[in-house]
């Protein structure tokens, strides 16, 4: 067993788990995220991706004890509270989701995707950069309309920051 | 129409929770108490168990029990069923084999459950499960069907002699063979539907509770049909009866037809929490889910179609076989009979059909409905051939189809089905238009001249679903009937809850349903709840699969607001001292027409509960119930082209456009309506170019993980073209045909027929792969 402490979501948390323990079990199990899903064993489907000190991770693909020290976002903690973040309601207005299964991951890749291509995105980059994401509902066509809608909101409130 | 009504693009009510994390799947809930379930597994595709030897694991940390096969025998738990009977045309019943939940003296495909080990943690049940030693004596394996027909193959099931499980047979043979003998052409096939593994994102799961104290038992489980569940677990599997079993289907993870079935797993996490003492919850890892979810399709057919001078076709000769797997699952049975057989005059007129199948054993995972289920099988068959016609007869592939459509309706079909509706020549039209069709000669030369290969390719499928008339299926064999039940209550203050068998894992029914409520009364979507997935909760139904909420479902939920408005009506024309027949309901009031007497909607409502001033003899309360049985299938049709480029060098085929062209009937939202066809077509292009099911000769899956199965990435697929031309359906008070299956069952033909345009050749194996398509191109230069 291994002391965990790191940041989620805002929040110090601390807790104790195997050394064998999955950040992704963590999450679900240790700490009650259960938004964060697991929908494979070998680090192909993506449903588990969250972001650790900014980065879109596979949390199925990273040791809980590796994860001690990091900041963690996961898809609870995307939202401004009751505002939801721009991906995610992106996702609502362009039906990006059916089953709701591999949604919390696309999305946290597509935010990673978008936070990583300022200058803004095409159909081909949103498709292959998805390539570690698996949707079996939506043949992807509404999730790329999706992300691409919310980079084009990203960057135009980006620049209206700039500018004021 | 208004902005929350029918065919309003309205954004989904139940998005907020899926995209805040905030969804509720079977891996999430937590009861106090909970212990985990790991299984012990077949390794080997056919074997003889000689001992189980489970005292070193029962030893191991955390264990709190290991369970076998013959403990479940003993406590009379009963074996897993086929729910719909075939006979074979000699009159004898299909010949189903025993399947125990647990095996406990011959396995009979990898992954066969054998052992349940319970224990603290996940962690500990997979190393208890590891520790179980058991003693096999193999046996010659057969994962082919073909093969598995032959006098070498290994006998699976006693039962079923020769592993054939039913030689089945529809229409006319003598008409048939007849109409081959005369006709002026012959094209002939042999048409291979690939195995496919259905692969929902969320795998299976299972929550099992029992309940001491009330001897009550609960079971949360990733199912299409919580109800059927129940109903199967009770009169079938004797695990509890329906009284005492709760069956609950929280948010589910995608279905696509592999979770209709009642598997051994739910079983046994409800009969091993009451052994142990624990609620005991077992989740599939991926690889489990490859090994024991039902697969689909697994087909191997030849076929003759005959044509007349005129180049009409005079007839339809079928021959399949259809690899059932090592067990019949629940629903097997019907879909390469009635599911498949039934529509194979597609949408063409033809005078005479004959098919015969053979339902065969094999040391593989079950194989049951997947999406479309029979009707992907028919139509590819179909469109495959007369592809291939086309070419032969030196004709457009459209015309050819257009000869040959059937252009009155109602249409009898020689294979059962009476077409109601639908009008084939406006969507092959509305797709050819869409996809320039006319253009394509031009940029198939561009496409040379960069030195690509160009192809394009048609499909006209029809599929029958609103599945279905409750005589008619069980006329041919069903178990159940497949009518939908609805209740509507509105409450006090004029919010309303429609609880429904139906169950979404992925449609959107919290928000169509709220449409067709919004559109009656005007009450505004956010007032309404769908309540569903639960049998403690909603009244019997019948769950979803088979494009059936919007057919059946949802017809049910208009006959509840039938009876809804009729009584609120009465209870509004008393208010306001009217004749009830002046009550129209606008804007979330009942008004009496022609003047400016209303009384609000919730206003109405409260009267009905305070019973305080109601017509005389009317009973307090506003809540209504029906069960609609619908009186005929429906027949949604289209015409999908899909456009390929192929590298020769690579064997790389990109599709360049897929074009949908639907006739759905009404439709209630088509945001959603468009979101099935994407998927569907997704999954179409899956079957066609990449998803491969592999077992070796000794009965291992190959293709057991997504390292090794190609499951399509957005990089593999094109943004769609999708559209709707619409006949109503006659058959249902909503004029709703289904769309749900459309799109996996109209386009792996039109792929394949345009990968085979592009290269010249007449088939190609599915998946065509690109060292499949490199190997062709090749075998076209030697």
């Amino acid at each position: 067993m291994s002391d965990i402490s790191l940041t989620v979501n805002g929040k110090r948390v601390s807790g104790a788990a195997e050394d064998r323990t999955l950040l992704v079990h963590f999450l679900r199990e240790n700490l009650g995220l259960t938004g964060t899903h697991v929908g494979c064993d070998t680090s192909q489907c993506g449903a588990c991706v969250i972001h650790v000190d900014g980065k879109a991770v596979k949390s199925c693909t990273m040791l809980a004890v590796q994860a001690s020290g990091s900041n963690v976002v996961t898809i609870e903690g995307l939202a401004d509270g009751a505002d939801l973040h721009p991906v995610q309601a992106a996702f609502k207005e362009h039906h990006g989701l059916q089953c709701g299964f591999c949604t919390p991951g696309m999305i946290m890749a597509a935010t990673d995707m978008i936070n990583r291509h300022p200058e803004g995105l095409d159909e081909a980059t949103v498709r292959a950069e998805l390539e570690g994401n698996i949707c079996r509902c939506t043949g992807y066509h509404n999730i790329v309309k999706a992300i691409l809608a919310a980079s084009e909101t990203m960057s135009s409130k980006g620049k209206a920051k700039q500018a004021a | 129409m208004g902005i929350e009504g029918v065919g309003a693009r309205v954004a989904r009510k139940e998005d907020r929770r899926f995209i805040t994390g905030a969804g509720r799947y079977v891996d999430d809930m937590v009861v106090p108490g909970m212990k985990h379930a790991a299984f012990v597994r077949s390794p080997h595709a056919h074997a003889q168990i000689k001992k189980i030897d489970v005292k070193k694991a029962k030893g191991m940390p955390g264990v709190i029990g290991v369970l076998t096969g013959k403990e479940l025998k003993a406590d009379g738990i009963g074996n897993l069923i086929c729910g719909w009977m075939i006979h074979s045309k000699d009159g004898s019943p299909m010949k189903m084999g025993a399947w125990s939940p647990l095996a406990f003296d011959r396995v009979r495909y990898v992954g066969d459950a054998v052992v349940v080990v319970v224990a603290e943690t996940k962690g500990q049940a997979r190393d208890a499960a590891e520790a179980v030693d058991i003693t096999y004596k193999e046996l010659k394996a057969v994962v082919d069907a073909p093969k598995a027909l032959e006098r070498s193959a290994p006998q699976i099931h006693p039962e079923a002699d020769g592993n054939l499980i039913f030689d089945w047979e529809l229409g006319d043979s003598t008409a048939t063979n007849a109409a081959i003998k005369a006709a002026a052409h012959v094209t002939r096939m042999k048409i291979v539907n690939n195995r496919l593994v259905p692969n929902a994102m969320e795998p299976r799961a299972a929550l099992g509770y029992y309940n001491k104290a009330e001897d009550h038992y609960t079971c949360w489980t990733t199912s299409q049909n919580p109800h059927l569940a129940r109903l199967v677990m009770s009169a079938f599997y004797n695990v509890a009866p329906e009284n005492k079993l709760r069956v609950i289907a929280p948010d589910v993870g995608g279905g696509f037809g592999s979770k209709i079935y009642i598997y051994p797993e739910e079983i046994i996490c409800l009969w091993a929490s009451k052994k142990t003492g624990v609620p005991v919850k077992w989740v599939a890892d991926r690889t489990e889910s490859f090994l024991t979810d039902a697969h689909g399709r697994d087909h191997v057919s030849t076929v003759e179609m005959a044509f007349d001078k005129d180049n009409k076709i005079t007839g339809l000769k079928v021959d399949t076989i259809a690899n059932l797997g090592a067990y019949m699952s629940l629903f097997s049975s019907c879909v390469p009979t009635y599911l498949y057989a039934t529509l194979l005059s597609g949408q063409y007129d033809i005078p005479t059909i004959h098919a015969n199948v053979r339902a065969v054993y094999t040391n593989t995972a079950p194989v049951d409905a997947y999406r479309g289920a029979g009707r992907p099988e028919a139509t590819y068959l179909l469109e495959r051939t007369m592809e291939t016609a086309a070419r032969e007869l030196g004709v457009s592939p459209a015309e050819l189809r257009r000869k040959n459509f059937i252009t009155s309706f109602p249409h009898q079909t020689p294979v059962i089905m009476n077409y109601d509706a639908g009008d084939y020549a406006a969507s092959l039209d509305a797709a050819m238009a869409a996809a320039d069709y006319a253009g394509f000669a031009k940029r198939k030369t561009a496409a040379a001249n960069r030195g690509k290969l160009r192809g394009i390719g048609l499909s006209n499928y029809i599929e029958a679903c609103g599945l279905a008339p409750s005589a008619a299926v069980g006329s041919l064999g069903a178990g159940v009937g497949l009518w939908e039940s609805a209740e509507v209550r509105v409450n006090a203050a004029g919010t309303i809850e429609v609880l429904t068998g139906s169950h979404s894992h992925g449609q959107g029914h919290e928000t169509t349903f709220a449409q067709l409520v919004n559109q009656r009364f005007g009450v505004p979507i956010d007032s309404v709840s769908i309540v569903h997935g639960d049998t403690d909760k909603v009244q019997m139904g019948m769950g979803t699969y088979g494009s059936r909420s919007g057919a059946v479902g949802m017809s049910a939920v208009a006959k509840a607001l039938d009876k809804v408005e009729a009584k609120a009506k009465k209870i509004a024309a008393h208010l306001l001292e009217a004749d009830e027949g002046d009550i129209v309901i606008e804007n979330g009031a009942l008004k009496v027409t022609g003047t400016d007497k209303s009384v609000p909607w919730f206003q109405m409502a409260l009267a009905a509960y305070t019973a305080h001033n109601l017509p005389g003899g009317m009973e307090p309360g506003l809540k209504e119930t029906s069960f609609y049985d619908p009186s005929n299938f429906t027949f949604p049709a289209g015409c999908y082209v899909c456009e390929v480029e192929i590298d020769p060098e690579t064997g790389v085929t990109e599709i360049v456009q897929f074009v949908a062209a639907d006739d759905f009937g009404n439709i209630i939202n088509p945001m959603i309506v468009e979101g099935q066809v994407h998927g569907g077509v997704a999954q179409g292009i899956g079957q066609a170019l990449l998803e491969g099911t592999r077992y070796d000769a000794s009965g291992q899956l190959l293709t057991a993980s997504y390292m090794d199965y190609a499951m399509p990435r957005a990089d593999d697929l094109p943004s769609f073209k999708v559209s709707t031309s619409n006949t109503p359906c006659p058959g249902n008070p909503l004029g709703i045909k289904g769309c749900g299956e459309a799109g996996a069952i109209g386009s792996p033909p039109a792929v394949i027929n345009a990968i085979t345009d592009a290269i010249g050749i007449t088939d190609i194996a599915m998946p065509a792969s690109p060292s499949t398509v490199w190997a062709a191109i090749r075998a076209t230069k030697h």
